[in-house]
């Protein structure tokens, strides 16, 4: 087994070792009961008893007191976009002409944002408060998945106020 | 050294959670840990959880946990990648520094969602042993055989060890494994992973544990039977199986001996989760099984959610202090492969 030419061969640099772990994921009882509404095409929050705040989704617990959530909470499809992102460089996979608008949506009745892909303006009219109304896929295609909701369009409506969604930005 | 006490303890363990993530696990725990104490997450001087990302196959998973303690405003806090006995040996180091009195920590871990027997492989050496995939049981019943061979034990003592715990387990609310069972009909079990029978092996589990720390009189203060901290230590063994004896366990004998262990203890929490485990853990801390309680909780044999039962032996053992089953205790936790690395807590109630 000796290796007398061991000193002077090409040092080993790397190695690859594939890992495979397979594992039956558990959203939880609150983001359950989001991704099942979501599925018959509804939004559905849960309101923190300590703080009131509206969470879509909603996590395990209300991350700003530490406590379980309570009551569920239907959220409209319309929103206010609190900010964007413009996208000049394309991820793999993303299907979307350059360049394209990441918006960060409060949907009505919700306390945090959530995001989502907004169509129907160039890049350059995209402002901050913009009213927007979920473009829904259509209903065969619905899974238990926000991306059932393809992108946000414009509302013609006047935009809001910066103080109403000054905390979420 | 500044003495530190546990003065509350929660735990919650299961076969499998279906529905709940480990935050829901979590937040009723810590509810019912820091309510007798009167004190709130955010009074904390320090908080620190022990989990393992791999359970969960999430990064950072352990970040979304801390919305089970409401870290809002900031909260001064931190993560070890390790069993939460080992987080409780940073808050407890954190306590000596003196500038402040209380620390929460807490542990969590979902065994169920993944096969936790490979999971536990990627603990090996990434480059000889670790992608020959050799899974935990497997690894245990190669440390049980050596044991065997040694000649010092026979298979009627594994059979002694798992009888023990399933007997003081039907007392344990938190157990998933527990019944009358005689050592002859445990043997007349079938091999599983020659030489260790099904039993040998501890049960996949989920859950949580809370443990609150309070130093010096503060603790009397909060808490009407603090159980104090008088010795922690934790030491490490070489990490590849293959270069050490696996007979026995030298990191647990020096941890022992720096925690200041004397054999008189009266309750001893061990953290084996295999049964042939408790045996060389009871060698290297020099334990005489008639005068010292063994596992009086049925130990890990009975219950294991991975990450969380090495702090359960720790609280468990603090709460039969303050129940009054023993004035001192011994706790043990371990990490890694095949007892790697162990942890030695010295308990001792106010006299």
């Amino acid at each position: 087994m000796s290796d007398t030419s061991s000193a002077s061969a090409e040092p080993i640099t790397g190695i690859v070792t594939p890992i495979r772990l397979d594992y039956r994921y558990t959203p939880g009882t609150a983001a359950s009961q989001f991704l099942r509404s979501i599925k018959e095409g509804k939004l559905r929050g849960r309101r923190c008893p300590s703080c009131s705040k509206v969470y879509l989704p909603p996590r395990g617990g209300c991350p700003m007191c530490g406590v379980e959530f309570g009551e569920e909470v239907e959220v409209k499809d319309t929103g206010t976009m609190v900010t964007y992102a413009v996208v000049n460089v394309n991820f793999a996979n993303r299907a979307v002409d350059l360049p394209y608008v990441t918006a960060e949506v409060a949907f009505d009745g919700s306390d945090t944002t959530t995001m989502v892909l907004l169509k129907g303006v160039t890049p350059e009219e995209a402002r901050m408060g913009m009213r927007v109304k979920a473009h829904w896929l259509p209903e065969s295609e619905w899974d238990y998945s926000l991306a059932n909701i393809d992108y946000v369009e414009p509302l013609d409506e006047p935009d809001a106020d910066y103080e109403s969604y000054r905390e979420m930005v | 050294m500044r003495d530190v006490a546990i003065i509350s303890f929660a735990q919650h363990a299961s076969r499998c959670e279906e529905t709940r993530n480990e935050v829901e696990i979590l937040l009723p725990v810590v509810r019912e840990a820091l309510a007798p104490t009167g004190l709130t997450s955010q009074d904390m001087g320090f908080t620190v959880s022990g989990s393992s990302d791999y359970l969960a196959g999430q990064s950072f998973a352990f970040v979304s946990a801390l919305d089970a303690v409401g870290p809002w405003p900031p909260i001064s806090e931190s993560h070890v990648e390790m069993d939460g006995a080992f987080a409780l040996y940073e808050a407890w180091v954190r306590l000596q520094h003196g500038d402040i009195d209380t620390a929460l920590v807490y542990a969590f871990g979902k065994s169920s969602p993944g096969d936790v027997a490979r999971v536990l492989s990627l603990q090996l050496e990434p480059y000889v042993l670790g992608p020959l995939w050799p899974d935990a049981v497997s690894l245990a019943a190669l440390q049980a055989r050596a044991l065997l061979d040694g000649g010092s034990v026979s298979e009627k003592d594994l059979a002694r060890v798992v009888a023990r715990s399933r007997r003081n387990a039907l007392t344990n609310p938190h157990a998933q494994l527990s019944g009358d069972y005689d050592e002859a009909s445990l043997l007349d079990e079938p091999l599983y992973a020659d030489p260790l029978r099904r039993h040998d092996l501890p049960p996949i589990g989920d859950g949580a544990a809370v443990v609150v720390l309070v130093a010096g009189d503060r603790a009397r203060d909060l808490c009407e039977k603090p159980v104090w901290i008088r010795g922690i230590d934790h030491r490490i063994d070489i990490q590849s199986p293959g270069a050490r004896d696996l007979t026995t366990s030298p990191s647990t004998r020096l941890a022992g001996q720096k925690a200041g262990l004397t054999p008189d203890v009266d309750i001893a929490e061990l953290h084996a989760p295999f049964s042939h485990q408790e045996l060389i853990l009871i060698e290297a801390l020099g334990l005489d099984e008639t005068r010292t309680n063994i596992n009086p909780s049925g130990g890990a044999l009975a219950s294991n959610p991975v990450m969380v039962a090495g702090l359960v032996r720790i609280g468990e053992a603090a709460t039969r202090i303050a129940a009054g089953e023993g004035r001192t205790a011994v706790a043990h936790a371990t990490s890694g492969p095949l007892l790697q690395q162990n942890l030695v807590c010295v308990l001792e109630g106010d006299s």
